[in-house]
Parts: C-alpha cells; structure tokens; sequence
C-alpha cells in the first residue's frame, strides 16, 4: 500500500448517481508468472478456478490433470499492534495467498469401447463442506467425478517396537528372537505437518459425453454433474449410482438442434437448479415437481431480437457459463459476446445485458474460422451482488457494475499492470487502437499489438470472484493473477 | 486373562503390526485387538492399549472402521462393566471422523458400550460425552450426538434431562442440514426413551420444526419419524398432533416428501385408529394412488396390500379398488410392475367372491401387460389366489393366459412359468395337466435358450415326483426318449441331462430297461460333447442300476469311450471307471 501502487490505480468510468463509488483495481499477486519468450506448455495451461465458501482457500485446475491449491496466508492476526491499527485505519487488508499443496486429480485414460481418449484436462472443480479441519473438494475431467481430501498430517515417527524386522535384537527382544515383554508402539509426532491429498471417491462411468458443470447441493450430501444431453443427481457417499434427472437426448440423433452448456444448483434452495443451452436458453427446474426434471419450471430467453438474424445469431446465443448471485435471486450468464444479469422472479428477459466486446461484432467471421467462436468464457458475480466480471481476448478481463443504475465498467488486462490497456468504453476499436499503442511496454511476445491484430490464442476464459472480498482471481494460460479493489 | 495362552512372539508382531505400512496388516492388528488385549492383560490394555488408540485415530477408514467395530465390544477386555467407560474416549474421536460409515459404526458401538454401563458410570462419563458432541465444532461431532441420546437420556438425573433436551432442540435447528436430518432420523429412537408428559410438549415442537425445515431432504426424513412417534403418543393425541402433519405432507410440493409419506401410511393406521383412519388417512391414500409422479404412484401401489389388510374390506372395494383398477393400466410399466408385485396378496384380503368379480380381471390384464416383469410378478404370486378362488376358477381364467406366458418371447417370463409348473400341476391334478400343460413341457426341452431347456428336465423330474414313476412312464418318459434323435447335439444333451435327473426318481427296473439303452446309444454318436455326458450320466447311474448292469452295459461302454480319440472323452469315461472301482471296493 505504498505509494508506488497509485500508478497502477486508475478511477473507472464513473457515474452520476448515489451509486457505491467504483472500484479501484489494483494488482495483487501472481502464481505461475511467465517470464519473457518462455512457452507455455499447454499441460501447464488453467482449465478451472474456484474459491471456496469462506475465501479462505483457491483451487485450479490445469490441463495436465493437475490441482493446485492456495491457502489466505494474511490470516486475521490483529495483534493490536499500532501498525495493524493504522493500517486498518488507512485502508482495508487486502486477501493475500500463498501455495498450499497441488496433486495429481486425473491422469489420461482411454476408452477401450469407444476407442476414445480421454484427456486429463480438470473441467471444474466446486468445494464441499469442511469437515474435521479438512478440506474437500471435487474434480471433474469429461468423464469421471473425484472426491478428494486434503488434510494436513503431522509427520509421525514409529518407534520401540517390539520385534525389528531387520532381525538385529532390538527393543525388548532377547537374544532369541522373543520378546521378554510386550510394548505398543511408540509414536512420536513432529510438530511439521504438511497437507495430504487423499482420493475418497471416484464417481465414473456416468457419463456418455463430456461433463461440462458440476454442482453441489446446498443440502451438502448430493451434487449433480451435467454433460451436453443430461444432468445426473448423485449422493456425495455413494459413487456406484446416480439418478439421471434431465436428459434432452432426442430419440434420433439427427433431431439434436440443442445441448446443455452448464448447470448449477441455487445456492439455499436444495430443490432448484439452472442449466443453460446452447440455444441461449436458461431453464430453472423444480427437483421436488418429479423425479424426471424434463420440463422445467421456468424458461428464460431473450426476447426475439427482430430482423437482425445472421448466421452466427444462433451460435453466439450459446450460454457458456451460468452463476448465481449468493442469494440466489439473481443468475448470471455468459454468452459469446454480453454478459447478462437475470432475475428468477422475472422470465421476459433479462434485467440487464452487457456487452463484453462489441468491437468484435464485425470479426464474427474470422471468429468463426478459426473455431474461437465456440470458446468458452465463464463469468463471476461478487459476494455482495453489485458486480460481475468475465473474460475476454489479449487477456482482458471486464467488470460491470451490475446493481440497477450502475454504470461502472473496468477493463483490467493479467499482467502485472492490469490498468494499461484501460479502456472505458470498447465498442469503438478506434480508441482501443490508440489506447493500445499508448500503454503498452510489456516485453512478452503476444503483447504490444494493435486492436487489429487482435490476440485469439490469449483468452481469458476463467476467472473467479471471492466469495465476501473484491478479489478476483483469473487464468491467463498457466498464470494465476489477482487482482483486489 | 494374561499373558499364558498364547506364545509371546505372534502378539509382539500383531503389535507392531499396528503401526505397520500396510494397510493390510494394520487391519489384520485391529481386527485382532482382543488378541492384543488378552496378552496384555486387563490393566494394561486399560492404561496402555486404549490410550494408544485413542491417539492414533488418523489412520485410513478401513482401519478406523475396523477399530470402530472391535471397541464396540471390548468391555470383557478392559475389566468388565465398571471399567467400561475407557472404551468412550477413542470411540468419541472416532465418531467425529468425516466419513460418514466410521462414525456410524462409531455410534453403534458407543450405543453398544453405553447400553451396558452402569448409572452412575453414564452420568459421570456418557452424558458429559454426548454434550461434548453435540456443542462440536465440526458437524460430524453433532451428527453422532444426535444418534446417541436415547441411551444417555434415561438415566439422566431430572434437570440434566431438561438440558438434554434442549440440546436436542437446538440440534433439530441446527445451521447444517447434515445435522438436521440426523436429528430427523434419530427423533423417534430418542422420543421412546422421554416422558410422557414431555412428549407432547417438547418432542412435539421438535418434530414441528423438522417437518416445517426447508430442506426437502430433512422434511422427508420427519415423516419417516411419523409412523414412530405415532406409535408413543396416544391415540386422541396422535391424531391432534400427527394425523394433521401427515396430511399436508401427503401433499408436499416435494415428490420425494409424498415418496416417503406412501411407503409410510400404513403404520401411520394402526397409531390413530380406524375413525381417523377412514376419514382422513384413506382419502390421502387414495390422492397418492393417483399423484402426478410416477414415482410416488410406484411407493403408493407397493404398499396396496398393505393398507388393505388395515381396513375393512368394504372401505377396500369402496375406495382403494377402483385406484388400482386404475393403476392396472398406468402409463409406468413400473408403477404397474409394483402393483403386479403384491396385488395377489388382496385375494384373501377382499375374500372369494370379490376377488373373483373385481381382481381377477386385473390379474388376467396385467398377466397379458406387455412389459415382462409385470407378468413375472403375477405369476410368481398366483398360489396366493390359488387359496381363495380355488383351482376351478384359477385354471378356467387364469390357465389360459399362462399357457400363453409358456410361449413367451422373453425367456425369463417362459422360466418363471417353468418354475411354477410343478406346483401348478400339484394344484390342478393329473387329469387337466395332459391335456393343457403335458406337451408344453415337452416343447421347452427344445427350447432355443439353454437355462430353459436345463429348468424343462428339471421340470420333467419333478413332474415324474408329484405323479409317481408309473405316470412318468405312460406320458413323460417315451416323448424325452424319442427326442434323442434331435439331429442338433446340445438338444440330445438336454435329454441326457434329464435322464440323468430322471433315473434317481424312476427307479433301478425302468432305469435299466428303458433310460440306459438310450444312453449307451449315445455313447456312439459322432460329437465328443455328447460321448464324454455319456460317460458323466453312466458315472451318476452307478450307484442306482444293479452291479452286474454295471459290470455287463456300463463298464463295457466306459472302457469303449475311454479309447476315444477325444482326450475330454477318454478323461470323463476314466474317472467314470474309477467311480466304478472304488463303488466295488466298498462293497
């Protein structure tokens, strides 16, 4: 918090209006830094973030099977101390994380039937309950679910034991072998503990296509785990069955005109859960309405834009990640190019939409060609609901205000100098060119290009929000970056 | 109980072993803890033992299961009962572990020691312990608090009762819905230990707070704890206090909440009385029969036999038979498929003629249901009617569907009815059996599926049982025989396995005059397959033919197929000949 961040601050877009005032985002931390010319090997690559409920602990997941975990390290030691008091005096601590432990969650497989491979790559992973100091957690690659376990154990070590196995006399054993006494083992704890990571369940061979979303229930003994055509409801204890409750499969496959994109449980409502199509559809069903979830309770879709039909109109509809706002009132999603906010009371549409890159609306061609029209770009909502951020290109990453009358939006890039390619308003390339050629004196490769040559293979897809802190934590390839307002 | 018994070496291994790498051999310590315990001695495994595990309860669940099961019932090895009260500390540790099997076992086992304590011990040492669990910081701590209150609460003094069950309270409103619903699940065990006085005051207004919870899934368990809690109470109270929650819950939003509520009604009946039960529990009876969900109609129609035999049977025909008219025809084949499954056992609730005019046309539309498992319940259930409608009805209404069931397209339905031939040609006599079911009998010996034709000579043996060999003999045994001829071999292997099976039951005379000129015809035909069960049947009728049979046919045959080309022949024909040998010497 010295003075040298101040170069880095920049006041975003701000409005007329009572509104909270906007955030200043500001640098935090970086895991996994890349150093200039350095290729990033795509094992190394983000597939998945995810704090927990208390924000106390950051999970990834990468495309080599790996997980990694952070653990808040400016833990709530208010000694009292003047410093503290001044500092909390002068502004708010901000979250800070340290490395915690990784472990290999998935390795490569292969589907003997299908003659299929089946990649490493973590598609999600989503925290379950604390228990006993231990944290759980699941992962999910295409196929098969994991229940894992990381608890820090102390370092034990056995000794007086009765019969050493070497065979040399030992404690309590006479020269022939017997003991003249018996004793129990004697264990002596160290007081170094590192954390272990334990698979407790693998819940496989639900799946005939890839999981795209898993969810746990906020019941905390079921989850539900969605690929392209069903959702499965399972019992975190049991792993050798699940109840398929939507399956939009049609009897012939040539009818498939919609797959599901994503699927998550309300956050207090055990009953209710959302998934989206690739139609751009979100549909809320009702778990207690019947045991097949077929029909859904409420439907919720843009309003028929007249005329402007393309080609692309459809594709780009495809929801590619929904969330709900902590109450659970609010749901947000993301489609190829807006971000939109909606709320569950009312299904005429959305109460509010945001363009994340409206300057790509004329490149939807190129886009297309090169396949990154079909990339996939999650988005995050604040703990307190006023604001939502999601990915895009270059490594750009928007925040949006999103409480009624808000008008606040932010640009931030991953890099260390989040606030060098700052720009309030994209939807005229124009600007971002110039902006662009201004701020840029980064040394990486990628970087430094103008708006026209806009970098496809940098996409920021995911990106996650502290559940109760503006922190927001986000992949640019194998990077991890926060940034805290 | 000291260190005499057992040599001294094995123990110091076990021990070790405790603390082992492996798994396996960690487990084999821990199973074999009384072991340990008794080399030990008494006072030592109380100082040393105990505490020790007590400390090391980080190890895998596999492990921490085992141990959960061994303390369980450790008590002789700690001194007895009034030392019992060392075996809860490692056990509390391990009923707040965070997988969910350990601490249950966890619990029973506390439960176990507990049961067995003595007062004065379960004050001073269960009660302090299941208030240790229930204020834990974790929720794993008070889901096992919730299970062990109904061994503390007894032998609690007056105001330590008050205090227990205002912890369990707070528990049935506890932030974890884990707890919540172990609350649920625990209310009725607990509710048996309490007053009377505080049930309707206390345990009432914890069971209201369960059944008003949020959570589908704790609301469904308090209705399991409605038929429990309604047995406590009395009558005139259960229906004040129960009847109107069960009510509503029959029509909960939650399917899963009226799921629960159909496997459950019918012990709800006997709680409140048949009055209640006519005006109140019948009607939601009969909406759940009818619910939108399939899944709750499959619960309702499971327990149709159930609650009929709770009611007269004018309130039966009255208003639960045109339900399952209806549900003889629903669009769920498993909805149907339950229904099929107990609606036998309405026969002799609605008596003979109701069950001629009402059920019987449910019997012959769901034995004609397209979907297989339908008719297989029907089936394997028709002696239930059999006692009620007697056989004349049965064959004149029922044969005919099953006749055609004998001719199914799916072979499970055809074993079914193959299963059920024998006790059906008991219940029909031998007359009616020629005419209808002799040659279909026949017929399933050539049947395409193997497990069908090995049921068909089964059947053909126990036929040859209920009707004595002679009858056998006139209408069974020269169809079998002709049927030798079938050009393809695992058809001729069918016969020989009935032969096989039928010789025993025929006797030595018609065995050798007419079934073992058969087989040693066999014994010539051209596929090895045939020749070596040729040489396994002749092994089986040794014991049964005469000895110079033996010496003059079967042994003549053997030594001829132990000379096969075919080395399986020759192996089967020479143990075939050992048998033979060794049958010689005993003799």
């Amino acid at each position: 918090m010295n003075g040298g961040d101040d170069e880095d601050v920049v006041v975003v877009a701000a409005s007329s209006g009572d509104q909270s005032p906007p955030l200043q985002w500001r640098f935090s931390q970086v895991f996994g830094e890349r150093s200039a010319g350095e290729e990033v090997q795509p094992v190394d690559m983000i597939s998945a973030i995810e704090f927990d409920h208390s924000g106390d602990h950051l999970a990834t997941g990468d495309r080599g099977g790996r997980v990694v975990l952070f653990e808040r390290s400016d833990a709530k030691h208010s000694s009292g101390g003047r410093r503290d008091l001044e500092e909390t005096d002068y502004s708010v601590r901000h979250p800070e994380f340290c490395y915690k432990t990784e472990f290999q969650s998935h390795d490569p497989a292969f589907d003997y039937l299908k003659s299929l491979e089946i990649e490493e790559k973590i598609n999600k992973i989503r925290w379950c309950q604390t228990a006993n100091g231990a944290l759980f957690l699941l992962s999910t690659n295409d196929k098969t679910i994991k229940y894992w376990k990381v608890q820090d154990k102390k370092i034990k070590k056995i000794c007086d034991i009765n019969a050493d196995p070497s065979g040399a006399v030992g404690n309590g054993i006479v020269a022939n072998g017997v003991p003249e006494a018996l004793r129990l083992p004697v264990v002596v704890t160290s007081h170094e503990s590192s954390p272990v990571a334990k698979c407790r369940r693998v819940y496989p061979h639900a799946h005939d296509y890839h999981i795209n979303s898993i969810s746990i229930n906020s019941d905390g003994e079921t989850f539900i785990s969605a690929d392209d055509l069903r959702i499965n409801l399972w019992n975190l204890e049991i792993s050798n069955q699940s109840f398929n409750i939507v399956d939009v499969k049609p009897e012939k496959m040539e009818d498939l005109s919609e797959v599901i994109t994503a699927a998550e449980f309300h956050p207090t409502h055990c009953n209710m859960l959302a998934y989206s199509s690739s139609k751009g559809s979100i549909r809320l069903i009702d778990l207690r309405q019947s045991a097949l979830c077929d029909s859904h309770s409420k439907l919720f879709e843009e309003p028929d834009a007249a005329g402007s039909k393309s080609f692309f109109t459809e594709i780009i509809a495809s929801v590619s990640d929904i969330k709900f706002a902590k109450e659970g009132r609010y749901l947000l999603s993301r489609d190829y190019m807006t971000l939109k906010l909606w709320d569950i009371n009312m299904d005429s549409g959305p109460v509010s939409t945001f363009q994340v890159h409206e300057y790509l609306k004329p490149k939807l061609c190129d886009l297309y060609e090169n396949d990154s029209i079909f990339d996939k770009f999650e988005c995050c909502i604040s703990g307190n609901g006023l604001r939502a951020a999601t990915g895009s290109y270059s490594n750009l990453f928007r925040v949006f205000g999103v409480s009624p009358g808000s008008t606040e939006t932010a640009t931030l890039e991953a890099s260390r100098n989040p606030m060098r390619r700052h720009v309030p308003v994209p939807s005229r390339p124009s600007k971002l060119g110039s902006i662009l050629a201004g701020g840029s004196e980064s040394t990486a490769g990628v970087d430094g290009n103008s708006s026209n040559a806009l970098d496809y293979t940098t996409k920021l897809l995911h990106l996650a929000w502290h559940p109760n802190e503006n922190l927001i934590a986000c992949a640019a390839g194998n990077s991890l970056y926060m940034y805290c307002a | 109980m000291s260190m005499t018994d057992e040599p001294l070496y094995p123990i110091a291994v076990l021990i070790d072993e405790l603390k082992n790498d492996d798994i396996q051999l960690r487990l084999n310590s821990i199973r074999r803890l009384s072991t340990i315990a008794r080399a030990l001695g008494e006072e030592r495994t109380r100082k040393e033992l105990i505490p020790f595990l007590s400390e090391n309860n980080d190890d895998d669940d596999e492990v921490l299961l085992a141990m959960a099961e061994e303390l369980g019932v450790f008590i002789p090895y700690v001194g007895g009962v009034e030392h019992a009260h060392v075996l809860l500390p490692p056990l509390e540790t391990l009923s707040t572990v965070e997988e969910t099997c350990v601490r249950e076992k966890a619990v029973e086992s506390l439960c176990r020691v507990g049961s067995q304590m003595k007062e004065s011990d379960l004050v001073e040492h269960f009660i302090p312990l299941v208030k240790r669990l229930a204020a834990g910081e974790w929720f794993t701590a008070r889901v096992s608090a919730c299970g062990v209150f109904h061994i503390a609460y007894p032998s609690a003094p007056d105001t330590v009762k008050t205090e227990l069950r205002s912890i369990y309270t707070q528990l049935c409103q506890d932030d974890m819905p884990m707890v919540r619903r172990a609350a649920a699940t625990n209310l009725g065990k607990f509710a048996a230990t309490i007053e009377s006085a505080h049930l309707k005051t206390d345990v009432m207004s914890m069971f209201d707070d369960l059944t008003q919870d949020e959570q589908d899934s704790v609301r469904l368990l308090a209705v399991e704890g409605c038929a429990a809690l309604g047995k406590l109470l009395e009558p005139q109270d259960c229906v004040a206090h129960i009847l109107p929650v069960i009510v509503n819950f029959s029509q909960d939003k939650s399917w899963r909440v009226r799921y629960m509520v159909a496997n459950q009604l019918y012990e709800l009946c006997e709680a409140v009385g048949p009055e209640p039960t006519r005006t109140e529990l019948v009607p939601a009876y009969v909406r759940l029969l009818r619910d939108n969900e399939a899944e709750v109609r499959i619960a309702a129609a499971g327990k149709v036999t159930k609650f009929c035999r709770i009611l007269n049977p004018e309130l039966a025909i009255q208003h639960i038979l045109p339900c399952v008219k209806e549900l003889s025809t629903d669009s769920s084949q498993h909805v149907r498929s339950a229904l099929a499954s107990v609606i036998m056992g309405m026969a002799p609730v609605l008596g003979k003629d109701a069950t001629f005019e009402h059920l019987l046309p449910i019997f012959l539309s769901l034995l004609k249901d397209e979907f297989p498992d339908v008719r297989l319940n029907i089936i394997s259930k028709l002696d239930q009617v059999n006692q009620v409608i007697g056989i004349d009805l049965l064959s004149q209404s029922l044969l005919p569907a099953i006749v055609e069931l004998a001719e199914d397209r799916h072979w499970r339905v055809r074993l079914a009815i193959i299963e059920y031939i024998p006790l059906l040609a008991s219940q029909l006599g031998v007359g009616f059996f020629d005419d209808k079911l002799g040659a279909l009998c026949m017929q399933w010996l050539q049947d395409k599926v193997h497990s069908i034709r090995e049921a068909a000579a089964n059947n053909v043996k126990r036929l040859a049982e209920e009707f004595g060999p002679e009858w056998a003999m006139q209408h069974i045994v020269p169809q079998v025989l002709e049927m030798i001829n079938n050009p393809h071999y695992l058809y001729r292997m069918t016969i020989l396995r009935a032969v096989s099976l039928l010789a025993p039951v025929m006797g030595s005379e018609i065995t050798c005059s007419k079934l073992l000129p058969v087989v040693m015809t066999a014994a010539k035909d051209r596929v090895p397959n045939i020749k070596f069960n040729v040489a396994k049947v002749l092994q089986s009728l040794i014991p049964i033919v005469d000895q110079s049979v033996v010496e003059k046919t079967i042994r003549p045959g053997l030594v001829e197929l132990s000379e096969d080309p075919d080395v399986d022949v020759r192996f089967f024909a020479n143990q075939a000949l050992q048998s033979i040998d060794n049958v010689m010497m005993s003799s």
